[in-house]
Parts: structure tokens; sequence; C-alpha cells
């Protein structure tokens, strides 16, 4: 049981610090770019940079665009990045979901086309599942998709909620295939191309004025045969491939406000006193501590079965579900202790940019998007523990008898 | 980075599940609750002649030489066993004081014997209702070495043969002394106890011998009760792991309207929340475990974070687990009240919560 770098790594350690230092924007207390196409045109800038210098997608073979390495190192990496203010992570639905799907069901020389693309950051991909009528049940999606005798597919229907889709080039799309089977069995994944006929995309004003989702219809958009990510009817197979990756992805990157909040006991005060000093404070600084701290060691324990060959498993889950809601118990705890002043939404007034306002506000969606907190505990409770499902209505029927909105 | 117990370690780890899933089925416990009796005696001989309780001392005193992380996997067997021996007190406590504070004599007396499972010790720290493992003693210790004093909640306290006792030194500073308990002007008295099968004792002390640590300075309590915290986390966890374990099995099998238990989504989801926090305890001892194993400068904030959680963890698995057995759960025949009260002894036994969240305060904010 240790910490420590191989050789190798610590080299490779020193080096990327060389590099960031060089090239990546320092944290400072200035603030940081809120508008959302500004902060999508510094990810873009950020993503390329490090590409060009051979650092994207790490942990990719090299004919793909990535940098041949490890997990470790990918890992590496992250640590580092973490001590300067660049959107690191931005573009994590693309390459950490969507990319593994490509890489592991298109065939060559499509699959270079398309990896190389998008490890180079000149295609950003989006995860077309849920729809109006299907989120946490996303495999009771109704998109339809049609084979005419040139091979060639037709789609028809709507996604909702998809997140990036307007600055998209590429999408993964989950569709029916065949409405007479169960529902598990009668799904097909595909390429989508959202530039092409046929897809339109309609942001999605969220709650927290930022317009980040978005509507996407498909009026017979053509598809090509050698666009389907897995054999027909193999859906949810993929996707499960899909929301596999998307675990580990997701366990690493979902922010618990827990660095800000500690950043907040540092600094404030509350009525001209320290509130460093609060019995309450205190209470809470450790609490939260302890779930930092315990979904970091429980990270490393994850990334160290991995790096030992193993998949990610739903323990991954984890991660997401203590990490959304303690961000959004945090925001809440810090904004009551500012008083009054908490209801001042202006990066120039409030703590940590406002950082806290911005979370009480998009914390909600944290929760929610890959899976609820609900969702999140039913599969840790059945693909975890192994508990027995509820009964469903569901089970056994064609997908087209079974009772729906 | 390998932040996982080696291969080793893991087979000294499911070998030691054989054992006590063997040896140490629930009914020990419940024994020695039922008979009063001080601890398992025929359980613990046989602890003696498998090692470990030398297991993490070095060979020149009778050890086996092997480090924390196996001692870290042995911890989490007898928690899920819910071993009623006095294993810690032995070696997470009187065995790691001489470790950390005994000078070479103190060792050759001391650490063969507890090696060889020849003796039972006890640690007496807490005074008074409310004191925290930092509060000043108020039993002093004289120049001569002459105890006075009472100490309370002695965990073992009535069996051991040798007691380490926290005093006030003339200097005004706690110090740990080496008490042998069969003296004249040492009394004993036993309180029950919250975990019945780990029985406590009051210990008035009227000027009897005792000897420092040879080594203690005033840091040395709080070192002591780090090693300890990691420890008894892992002790924690073992038990979380055991009670969520018999609350799925018990709903697996029990039915209400027309279907079993367990595929009501408020007993799913609930089982969900005790693994999350069984989890979050597990890595944060993991964690413990790499400090302790590598004398990392952060095993003071570690040991906290491990503790803190493994409090909690245990008392939800165990209260929950309690309930999803419904008035079961409630009665003496079965074992979830064993859990609820093994939850309750574990984290008393180096002060309760609040001191170790003030801890993890002291450690974070260290450097304002
Ligand atoms: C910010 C954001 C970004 C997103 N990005 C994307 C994206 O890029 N691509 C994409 O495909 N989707 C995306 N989503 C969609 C997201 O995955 C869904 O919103 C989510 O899965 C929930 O589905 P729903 O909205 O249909 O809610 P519903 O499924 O209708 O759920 C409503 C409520 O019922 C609960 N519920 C449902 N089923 C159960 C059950 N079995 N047991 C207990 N409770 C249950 C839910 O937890 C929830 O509380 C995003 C969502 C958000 C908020």
């Amino acid at each position: 049981m240790d910490f420590k770098d191989t050789p190798e790594q610590a080299q490779f350690r020193e080096q990327i610090r060389a590099w960031l230092k060089e090239n990546a924007q320092p944290k400072t207390e200035t603030e940081t770019v809120r508008e959302l196409s500004a902060r999508y045109q510094q990810a873009r800038a950020w993503y390329k940079k490090k590409a060009a210098a051979g650092y994207a997608c790490l942990e990719w073979p090299k004919k793909y665009g990535g940098a041949g390495l490890t997990p470790i190192h990918k890992l590496i990496w992250s640590q580092e990045v973490a001590h300067y203010d660049e959107p690191d992570d931005y573009f994590v639905i693309g390459l950490g979901n969507c990319g593994p799907a490509i890489m592991h069901f298109t065939e060559e020389p499509l699959r270079s086309k398309l990896l190389q693309r998008m490890a180079a950051n000149e295609d950003v991909w989006c995860q077309l599942f849920s729809e109006p009528g299907a989120g946490s049940d996303v495999a009771g999606l109704k998109t339809s998709a049609k084979q005419a005798d040139n091979g060639e597919w037709r789609i028809n229907g709507q996604k909702i909620w998809t997140s990036g889709a307007a600055h998209c080039d590429y999408g993964v799309v989950l569709c029916r295939s065949d409405t007479t089977v169960s529902k598990y069995k009668g799904l097909t994944m595909f390429i989508i191309d959202m530039r092409q006929p046929g897809v339109e995309v309609r942001p999605i004003k969220q709650m927290d004025r930022g317009q980040h989702f978005n509507e996407v219809f498909f009026n017979d958009a053509v598809v090509s045969d050698q666009y389907r990510l897995g054999a027909v009817g193999g859906g949810w197979e993929a996707a499960l491939l899909v929301l596999m990756n998307e675990r580990m992805a997701i366990t690493a990157a979902v922010p618990n406000g827990f660095a800000e909040f500690f950043e907040f006991v540092r600094s404030a005060e509350l009525d001209g006193k320290p509130i460093r000093n609060h019995p309450l404070v205190r209470d809470r600084l450790a609490e939260w501590h302890c779930m930092d701290a315990g979904v970091r060691a429980g990270f490393y324990r994850m990334f160290t079965a991995v790096a030992q060959g193993g998949m990610p498993g739903a323990e991954g889950a984890i991660g997401k579900l203590v990490a959304g809601k303690m961000n959004q118990d945090i925001a809440q705890f810090t904004l009551q202790l500012m008083g009054a002043a908490g209801a001042i939404h202006d990066p120039k007034i409030a703590h940590e940019n406002a950082y806290f306002q911005d979370a009480i506000l998009y914390t909600p969606g944290i929760r929610l998007a890959g899976g609820t907190d609900e969702i999140m505990r039913n599969i840790i409770a059945e693909q975890v523990l192994g508990l027995p499902q509820e009964p469903r209505a569901d089970k056994g029927i064609a997908f087209e008898d079974i009772p729906s909105n | 980075m390998n932040f996982d117990f080696s291969e080793q370690q893991k087979l000294i780890q499911s070998e030691a599940r054989k054992f006590l899933r063997e040896q140490c089925p629930p009914e020990r416990m419940r024994q020695v609750m039922e008979q009063d009796a001080a601890f398992d005696d025929d359980l613990w001989s046989r602890i003696r002649d498998l090692g470990w309780m030398g297991l993490a001392i070095p060979e020149q005193y009778g050890g086996l030489g092997l480090g924390y992380l196996e001692l870290c996997v042995i911890a989490q067997e007898l928690g899920r066993a819910l071993a009623p021996i006095p294993f810690s007190s032995n070696v997470y406590l009187f065995n790691q004081a001489l470790v950390i504070a005994g000078n070479e004599a103190q060792k050759q007396r001391w650490l063969p014997r507890v090696a060889g499972g020849e003796l039972v010790a006890c640690t007496a720290v807490a005074e008074r209702v409310g004191d925290q493992p930092n509060s000043l003693p108020v039993t002093e210790i004289t120049q001569d070495g002459r105890l006075h004093g009472q100490k309370i909640a002695v965990v073992d306290g009535m069996r051991a043969e040798v007691a380490l006792v926290s005093a006030r030194s003339s200097k005004g500073e706690v110090i740990l002394c080496l008490l042998e308990l069969d003296q004249a002007g040492c009394e004993r008295a036993a309180t029950e106890s919250l975990d019945l099968s780990r029985p406590l004792a009051t210990l008035t002390l009227n000027d009897v011998k005792a000897e420092p640590l040879a080594h203690c300075t005033a840091q040395t309590l709080t070192e002591l009760y780090n090693t300890a915290a990691v420890l008894f986390a892992f002790e924690q966890v073992g038990g979380c792991e055991a009670a969520l374990k018999m609350g799925m099995s018990y709903t697996k099998q029990r039915y209400a309207f027309g279907r079993p238990v367990a595929t009501f989504q408020a007993i799913k989801h609930k089982f969900a929340d005790m693994y999350v926090a069984k989890e979050i305890a597990l890595s944060n001892a993991y964690y413990g475990a790499w400090a302790l194993a590598s004398s990392a400068p952060e095993l003071s904030l570690a040991a906290a974070t491990a503790r803190v959680s493994a409090n909690q963890a245990y008392f939800e698995c165990s209260r929950e687990n309690l309930q999803a057995h419904g008035g079961m759960g409630y009665t003496w025949e079965f074992d979830c009240h064993l859990h609820y009260r093994r939850a309750q002894h574990l984290s008393l036994v180096l002060g309760g919560t609040p001191y170790w969240k003030e801890r993890i305060n002291t450690e974070l904010l260290r450097a304002e």
C-alpha cells in the first residue's frame, strides 16, 4: 500500500508540472469566466493547447490521438492540473463516455479518424439518451431507427436534456429499432452527425439561467450503417458500456464544494469574529471533510483496481451520490452563515466568486444528470449489493404493449 | 500508486475470516453477555495459538514482526465476528504504548508476555463523565512514582493484570504509567457496560506504585490514540459489513404484502445508504492504514477522519439493521442488538465523536 510514483511516473509528473507552469492559467482571486459561450471557447482553447503538446487523452493509444500512457498517468495529470484554473473536465461526456464506445464498436479507418478528431478537440461530442418520456427508465425510449433496403437508417423522434448539443459535431444516440420485442432487446445505438439535415437542436433554458442542455429533434435523419455502434438490437449492452465509463469519469469529476467551503471557513467572519471558531461550523467542517476524504480515498481504491486490470464497478455510483447532495448542502449552509448578504448573487461581492450562490442553483442538476440520486441508490442496492428487483410492470412483454405516457 | 492490501495480507484476512466464522459465531458474544464473563477464554487461547497478539510485535520480543497492515485486516475480521476478547486492550493500546514510549527494559519485560497472550492489560484514562482524551487527569503521580486517583470506564479492568494509566506529572503534564493491579491500595469495582461482552471497571488507586513509560512525552497519548483509532476503525467497518449482511439476508426471506421485504425500495435504499456510509468509513480506514504503516505526517488527520466516519457508519449500520428486522430486531434473542451495543462500545472507547471532530478541525486549520 503506497502512493509513491515509480521513477518513470515521477519524471512524468515533473514534466507536466513544468509544462503546466508555462501554459496553464493560475488560480487567482479574479473572477472566473461565467458567461456560457465564453466558457465554452475557453475550454476549447485549453483542450487544443494540451492536444498540441501531446497531453490529450493520455490513456488512449497514440494511433487514436492519445498519448499511449496509462490510467495512472491520467491520474497524475488530474492531480497536477487541479492546481490551475483550467476547465480540464469540460468535455468529459465526449471523451469519457462516447470515446470508449467509438473505440469499442467502430471499424478502421472510421475509428482512427473520429477518435483523432475527438482527441484534438476538432469535434465535440454529446450523448443523446434521455427523452421526454424516458429518463431514469432510459430503456423505455421511443426515438425510432428504421433500416431501409440500402442499409441506411432513418431516425425519427426527440431527445431531451442533451448537454452541449448546440455546440456539438457528433453524438451517440440510442434508438428503438424494434417495438415488437421486450424493451431492452429492441434498442440500437448509432453515431449521428449533429450538423446533418433532419437534426434540429433547440437550447433549453435551465433554472440557473444557463442554456447548456437542449432538445434535439430528428426528422428522417439518415445514418449510414457503418455508424452503428454494436449489433442491431444490441443497443442496451452498448449503452451500458457508455454508462460504465461515465461512472468512472464522473466519480473523479463531480465537484463536492469542500475546497470552497474550507476556504470560506478559513477566511470568513461571523458577526466580526473568525467563523472558524464557531462550533456549528467546526462540526460541519469535520463532517464534510470525512466525506470528501472518504470519496477521494474510495476513488484511489477503485483506481488501483482498474490499474490492475479490473473494470470500474457500480461502486462508482457512490462518488456521484455523495458529492451532489453534499455540494448542495454546503452551498445552503454557507449561504445561511452569510446572513442576509447570502442572497447577493454578484461575484464582485459574494465570497469565492459567488461559488455558493452559483452552487445552490446548479447542484439540483447534478443530482439529476447521469442518473438521479434515487437511481444511484437502486444501482447500489441491485448491482452492488445484489438485492432483488421490485416487481415490474414492463417485464416479459413486447415494448409496444408496455403502458407509458 | 497502489492503494490496496497485498495478496499476502488478503490471504491473512481470508484465513482469519474463515477461522472466526467457525470459532466465533455471534453466540460466543451472547454467552459472555449472559454468563457475566470477562471475555471468551477459549477463543482467546485459540487466537493466542495463531500468534495474532504478537503479529506486529518485533521478533526480538517474541512477536511475528509483521506490520500494521496485517493488524488492520485482522481487526476488520474481529469486528465482523463481534469477538468478545480483550484484543484491542492488549494489542492496539497496551502494546502500542510500549512500542511508542517504552524503554528497552520495559519492552523486554512486557512485550513478550503480550505477544504470547499470557496476560491481559487495560488502559485507564477517563475519570469523570465528559472527560476527553486530552483532559488533564486529576490522578497524580508523585516524584517517587506513587499514584492517587480514580479511573472509570476501564475496559477489561476487572481481569487485567496490568494497566496503562494516564496521570498528571509534577510538571502538570499528562504522563502514561504502567501499573500492576495486584497490589495493595488498588481497588476494582465492576460497572455495567452498554456492550455487556466488553465489561468495564472503576479503578481506585490509593498510593500505589507505578512506573512511567520511559520515553513518554505530552504527545504520547495522542500518538497512541491515533494508532488505535485506525485499528478500531477496521473493527467498526467489519461490524458494519456484518450488520449490513444480516439485514439483507433477513429481509430477503421475510415476506410482507405478498413479496420479500427486500424488494421494497425504502428498504433497498436504506441498505444502499448503509453501504455508502460503510464504504466511506472503509476508504478512510485504508488511508489511515497507509498513514500508520508508512509513519506519514498525515496520520493525525487520517486517524481522526477514519474514526469519525467509522463511529458514524457503525451506528447507522447497526441501528438500520435492527430497524429492518422489525419487532424481531428488538428482541434479546436476535443478534441485532449485539452490533448495536458493540457499535456504542467501539465509538466511545477512545473518546466520542465530538473529540475526534475537534481533532479534525485542529489538523485542518493547523497552518492558520
Ligand atoms: C443538467 C443535466 C444534464 C443532462 N445531460 C444529459 C445528457 O447529456 N444526455 C442525456 O441523455 N441526458 C442528460 N440528462 C438527463 C438525465 O439523465 C435525466 O434527467 C435523468 O436520468 C432523470 O430522468 P427524467 O428527467 O426523465 O426524470 P424521471 O425519470 O421522470 O424522474 C422523476 C423522479 O422520479 C424518480 N424515479 C424515477 N424512476 C425511479 C425509480 N425506479 N425508483 C425511484 N425513483 C425513481 C427520479 O429519481 C426523479 O426524482 C441531463 C439532465 C440534467 C439535469
